[in-house]
């Protein structure tokens, strides 16, 4: 008897799957949401060893053939200086990727330091830095990163600490009120009744079980992360010339639209395509994630 | 409600004093002297001291911020460093300008997106539902400045069907009365004047009506869904009403709450698209505005533009808060 039920146990066991399993599972019910992880992972991997298999380096200037028109030569056609476009789009996923990332994961950062301690600790802590975001979240979010890059100077590295900074606010709130309601579970409780030191609770408990709507909200942000860095990158505020990066890119493009619309299509279409890819897996992730969003 | 809206206003000070403090930093936190920085690397030691006077940049920081304060309160926002105008005098036809964009811009978003979202809704799964949903997905992630030169190089260099920018055709200026050019051209009778105003406000009010059009409509369809699936619809449809009337009249009331709530929300990107869209489609505007001071490094009119900007934000949201209780009055404040 007592075999049978260590054995039912055990089928028991095998058949319930982890909150993440079961995550993957919700999510790959989604086409869509799959379409975008496959754009996603198509633009990392691009990032990642696109330029080393681009017909040309990302500057090879060639004045003899300048403002060619896509072809079987020039995929994307070539700019006002002979460029590539086509390298230098492929060159640009590594820049966008990588301003994206890590502005999100320096705000995120930051936004759970500032979230946890305002929801943990409560009162004049959380009433200061939830006037704080409230102040932050008071400015349409680019107006807030042109102001930071205008005191800051234009280049690409001001322009992701524009965007980090803009984007703390979002993620604190949210991790302070996953806090809140996490904090009076009774797991925590008892952690705090074994007298378990506060950073111990804080880092090794509740952190890591708020992290399901920051993995959603972080997905979501690395998309408008990538179109803010193209924005600020496209008003002269972020990259400099000759970084290939796409916001600079369709600045430069503006002169010459009549005659070489290629020269905007292309970034444009790439910034887009990107975007579109981390909206769409956030999406997915977001009603696979969040029990709420299950119908 | 009346005290609600008190409550409201009364929470609203922290936020100002808070927007006031951060923008008046912004001109604080440039590395080195801002008057050296002001008057650039040429600028003889008096020149420097003298504006260090002015700016009262020899005080301590509390006190500069409390005149500052007191400068806002009695409306001084300082004065341009380029055409040495005050802010205050000059900041309104641009700030007119950004206006009679953005609620063109919305004024579309809102007909379309609602419109679209609802037909969704009510042809689930139809080709219209995917066509527009599909659209709605790539309207979300559509960088606004792409769009802006996609609709440029389409419909005014390629289809020469609308100009490429401006306001108006400039060798035929408006007399300005209000600032809105519609409304000028209007009570002026200026007919053929408002047509040109109307096709020169089509391509950047499209443009930066995308976005938000897109989010409405995928708010609303998703909305609809759920109130269509309610109890009171069913009895309204098995009444024999119409299904126009049901969706239209039942069904959208209750579903436009958390539209609304998208629709102030989106009031914020709008602000921040109208800057993009506005150095695309030189739009005179207060984005162009701050944009240009960026590059004059004229920080009173950065400062004062900034504050204009995220004054009018603070105080759409406001509005839209205090809407709600007025389109559901199950919303009730306390």
């Amino acid at each position: 008897m007592a075999d049978t039920t260590v054995n039912s146990k055990d089928v028991e066991l095998q058949k319930v799957a982890g909150p993440w399993k079961e995550a993957w599972r919700g999510f790959r019910k989604s086409k869509i949401a799959v379409v975008g992880m496959g754009i996603v992972i198509f633009f990392i991997l691009l990032a990642i060893f696109g330029p080393l298999f681009t017909p040309q380096g990302i500057n090879e200037q060639n004045m003899a053939e300048r403002f060619q028109p896509p072809s079987s030569t020039y995929w994307m056609g070539t700019d006002d200086f002979g460029r590539d476009i086509l390298s230098r789009v492929v060159y640009g996923a590594r820049i966008s990727l990588w301003v994206g990332f890590l502005a999100v994961v320096a705000s995120v950062i930051v936004g759970s330091i500032l979230g946890i301690l305002a929801g943990y600790y409560g009162r004049w802590v959380d009433t200061v830095i939830s006037r704080f975001f409230d102040i932050m979240l008071a400015f349409p979010s680019i107006l807030l990163a042109i102001a930071v890059v205008s005191v800051l100077g234009p280049s690409l590295r001001n322009a992701l600490i524009a965007i980090a900074i803009i984007n703390v606010p979002n993620f604190g709130r949210l991790i302070r009120s996953k806090v809140l309601s996490i904090k009076e579970d009774e797991y925590i409780m008892s952690a705090k009744a074994i007298g378990m030191k506060d950073s111990r609770i804080l880092f090794s408990h509740i952190l890591p079980n708020s992290m399901a709507p920051v993995i959603v909200q972080g997905t979501l942000a690395i998309a408008t992360a990538i179109i803010e860095a193209a924005a600020l990158g496209f008003l002269g505020l972020g990259a400099s010339a000759p970084t290939p990066e796409w916001g600079k890119m369709l600045a430069d493009s503006r002169s010459y639209l009549t005659n070489a619309p290629w020269t905007m299509i292309f970034p444009g279409a790439a910034i887009m395509l990107t975007v579109l890819g981390f909206n769409l897996m956030g999406d997915g992730l977001r009603d696979a994630l969040d029990p709420r969003m299950k119908s | 409600m009346l005290h609600y809206i008190g409550k409201r206003l009364l929470q609203l000070i922290p936020v100002l004093l808070g927007m006031t403090f951060i923008v008046f930093m912004i001109i604080r936190a440039i590395p080195g002297d801002p008057a050296q920085v002001i008057l650039g690397q040429q600028a003889s030691e008096e020149a420097i001291k003298a504006l260090r006077t002015t700016l009262g940049l020899d005080n301590p920081w509390y006190i500069q911020y409390f005149d500052y304060l007191k400068g806002l309160v009695t409306g001084d926002l300082g004065q341009s460093l380029r055409t040495r105008t005050p802010v205050v005098d000059e900041v309104w036809p641009y700030l007119a300008a950004t206006i009679e964009l953005s609620v063109f811009a919305v004024i579309i978003a809102i007909i379309i997106g609602i419109n679209a979202g609802i037909i969704s809704a009510w042809f689930q799964n139809s080709w219209f539902d995917y066509l527009a949903m599909v659209i709605a997905l790539i309207g979300v992630s559509m960088p606004i400045f792409w769009l802006g030169l996609l609709n440029q190089w389409i419909f005014s260099i390629e289809l020469g069907l609308l100009p490429t920018s401006g306001r108006l055709n400039v060798r035929d200026p408006i007399e300005s009365i209000t600032g809105f050019y519609i409304i000028d051209t209007l009570v002026t009778g200026q007919f053929d004047q408002l047509a040109t105003v109307m096709r020169h406000l089509i391509l950047p009010g499209t443009a930066l009506a995308t976005i938000p059009m897109a989010i409405i409509a995928r708010m609303t369809r998703s909305s609809m869904l759920e109130v269509m699936r309610s109890d009171y619809v069913r009895t309204a449809r098995s009444k024999g009403l119409k299904m126009f009337w049901v969706v239209y009249k039942h069904a959208l009331k209750n579903a436009i709450i958390p539209v609304l709530t998208i629709i102030g929300l989106q009031m914020g990107l709008l602000l921040g698209g109208a800057i993009l869209t506005e150095t695309i489609f030189a739009w005179p505007g207060i984005g162009r505005y701050i944009y240009e001071a960026i590059g004059f490094r004229d920080y009173p009119v950065i400062q004062s533009g900034i504050l204009i900007v995220a004054f009018i934000f603070v105080m759409i949201n406001l509005f839209v808060d205090l809407l709600y209780s007025l389109i559901d009055p199950r919303i009730k404040y306390d």
